[in-house]
């Protein structure tokens, strides 16, 4: 029966067949001898499915939109290739592809460890700033000096508290 | 460049005190971070490799238990140098083959090390003897928290801290614990644990990580995924799966000595033999031997101190440590003679077996 299968990696017949349950789910696999060897299967020591299933899980990705990320260039492909994004900017464009990979391969999708409160901190006043400025050039653009007065105001004390968080190393 | 390392008298892997534990050598925690601001290493051109590097390199300093480490240029390191940090575990070999822009920071008792530049800018590792996930985890969490205030890290909601590969992703981290197994090798057993622990998102692999072999009955086991769940959660679920494995293997130490007594106790009365007298060995039957000699302390046969001594053998008798040593450029064949001087050295110096406590160890 399982004769008729063909290999997940190359296609030619596969003759290695694997069961492994990862978070009650149930993950098979079909192998031919060579790409058995090559993964380190046959190797009762150093070998786990997950591992193998996050690469393929990545290439065997239905086709979608060839994605670049604005910071680093990287591209679906690249990421397909090598199964590694190339900055943090990169999780906000591969975020759809990046999903069903991390539900194979983790125990949840989403993280619920530690939070490093600084930067946390850091990002959402880097992000307000940046709120504040847009609005300060629109409120510019329309006259509204008095709105435009508050905006700089926030804006000045945001970049004073910035300003001490770089300063203030451990 | 890493001479103080070697002859530090305080390194804990090689220099321990303690009595080290049965069954357990050593546990590692890592944690890989990325700053917010730059391209991972493998993305990051020249110059940003090296503005991460001296970024970084400024505030690891800065943490408090880095005070009075070392810092190492790994482009200004011999191969040799290399290979010897990555035996003592403070250094990947991954970190090895990088050319330019990679460091480490190492601490003066070899606990902490920081890499830099690896697969993520940093790799942060606490590594100690014994069996101790949750302090090591307390330890960690303080270094990362004290970088963290002076470095922008990568961090989203959602995801977690940010890693190059999605496989560390979430907590981006990494608990692993080097243990002893002789007894459910010898019982066939091993790779029935392996299975076992597998499909509870447990990785076992050889003593120098994926790929190596388990030369000396020794085995790396691990956490696979890091996201989903908490740090405290990752450590307590591996911990509770290692302590399963710690009982299985003491009783089938137990049960193998009942049914195969003469055997075993040849076998360990064999290797002492060859310890004290030995002229020529390679590192594979070097630790396959004093992996024999790990057990007989732990059957009483020889002082608790032994132990330790034997965990830092494991470590000097590697290929590198033997070259290192040796000071000048020696042959494989070379390295073997030299190695078998050194413990035919340390044999010569440590008490007889003793065969009349065995039965005294707690079941």
């Amino acid at each position: 029966m399982a004769d008729n299968l063909k290999c997940s990696i190359c296609n030619k017949q596969a003759t290695v067949h694997l069961t492994q349950i990862v978070n009650n789910k149930i993950h098979k696999m079909d192998l031919c001898e060579s790409c058995a060897q090559k993964k380190g299967v046959t190797d009762p020591q150093g070998f786990s499915l997950a591992d193998l299933l996050s690469k393929t899980a990545i290439t065997q990705q239905v086709e979608d939109a060839q994605l670049v990320c604005p910071k680093c260039g990287l591209q679906t492909s690249d990421f397909r290739r090598t199964g590694r994004l190339g900055c943090a900017t990169c999780f906000e464009f591969f975020a759809p592809i990046l999903r069903p990979v991390l539900e194979d391969i983790h125990v949840g999708v989403t993280h619920v460890g530690k939070v490093p409160l600084v930067a946390v901190n850091r990002q959402q006043n880097y992000a307000k700033l940046q709120r504040l400025q847009n609005s300060l050039a629109r409120a510019i653009e329309e006259e509204a000096y008095e709105e435009a007065a508050k905006y700089r105001d926030q804006i000045k004390l945001i970049e004073s508290n910035l300003a001490e968080m770089e300063a203030t190393p451990t | 460049m890493i001479e103080p390392l070697i002859k530090s008298d305080r390194a804990e892997l090689t220099q321990s005190t303690k009595k080290g534990s049965p069954v357990v050598l050593s546990t590692r925690v890592r944690l890989a971070r990325n700053l917010a601001d730059v391209p991972f290493p493998e993305r990051a051109n020249a110059a940003q490799l090296s503005d991460i590097l001296s970024r970084c390199a400024e505030h690891i300093c800065e943490v408090k238990s880095m005070k009075s480490g070392i810092f190492l240029d790994i482009s200004e390191l011999e191969t040799l140098e290399k290979q010897v940090l990555v035996e003592r575990h403070l250094i990947s070999r991954e970190l090895c083959e990088n050319e330019h822009g990679s460091g480490v920071f190492i601490n003066k008792d070899q606990t902490c090390s920081v890499m830099i530049n690896e697969e993520d800018h940093l790799r942060i590792q606490f590594l100690k003897t014994g069996f101790n996930l949750k302090s090591i985890w307390r330890q960690i969490d303080h270094f990362d928290s004290d970088l963290e205030l002076a470095l922008n890290v990568a961090f989203s909601p959602e995801f977690g801290f940010l890693t190059a590969c999605p496989t560390n992703l979430g907590t981006g981290l990494r608990a692993s614990v080097m243990m002893h197994l002789p007894g459910l090798v010898v019982s066939d057993q091993m790779e029935r644990v392996i299975r076992a622990v597998n499909q509870l998102g447990i990785i076992v692999r050889g003593l120098f990580g994926e790929g190596s072999d388990a030369t000396g009955h020794v085995f790396q086991i691990s956490n696979q995924q890091t996201l989903g769940e908490s740090e405290t959660q990752i450590i307590d679920r591996l911990g509770n799966v290692l302590k399963t494995v710690i009982d299985h293997e003491i009783n089938a130490r137990f049960k193998y000595l009942e049914e195969n007594r003469a055997k075993l106790l040849d076998k360990i009365g064999r290797a002492f033999g060859v310890l004290q007298n030995v002229h020529n060995i390679s590192s594979n039957e070097a630790m396959n031997l004093l992996s024999l000699i790990r057990l007989a302390v732990d059957f009483n046969m020889l002082p608790e101190e032994t132990r330790s001594d034997v965990d830092r053998l494991f470590i000097e008798c590697q290929p590198g440590h033997i070259q290192y040593a040796a000071q000048a450029g020696i042959e494989p064949s070379g390295r073997d003679i030299a190695r078998a001087d050194k413990l035919r050295k340390e044999f010569r110096s440590m008490p007889s077996l003793n065969y009349d406590h065995l039965t005294d160890i707690p079941q």
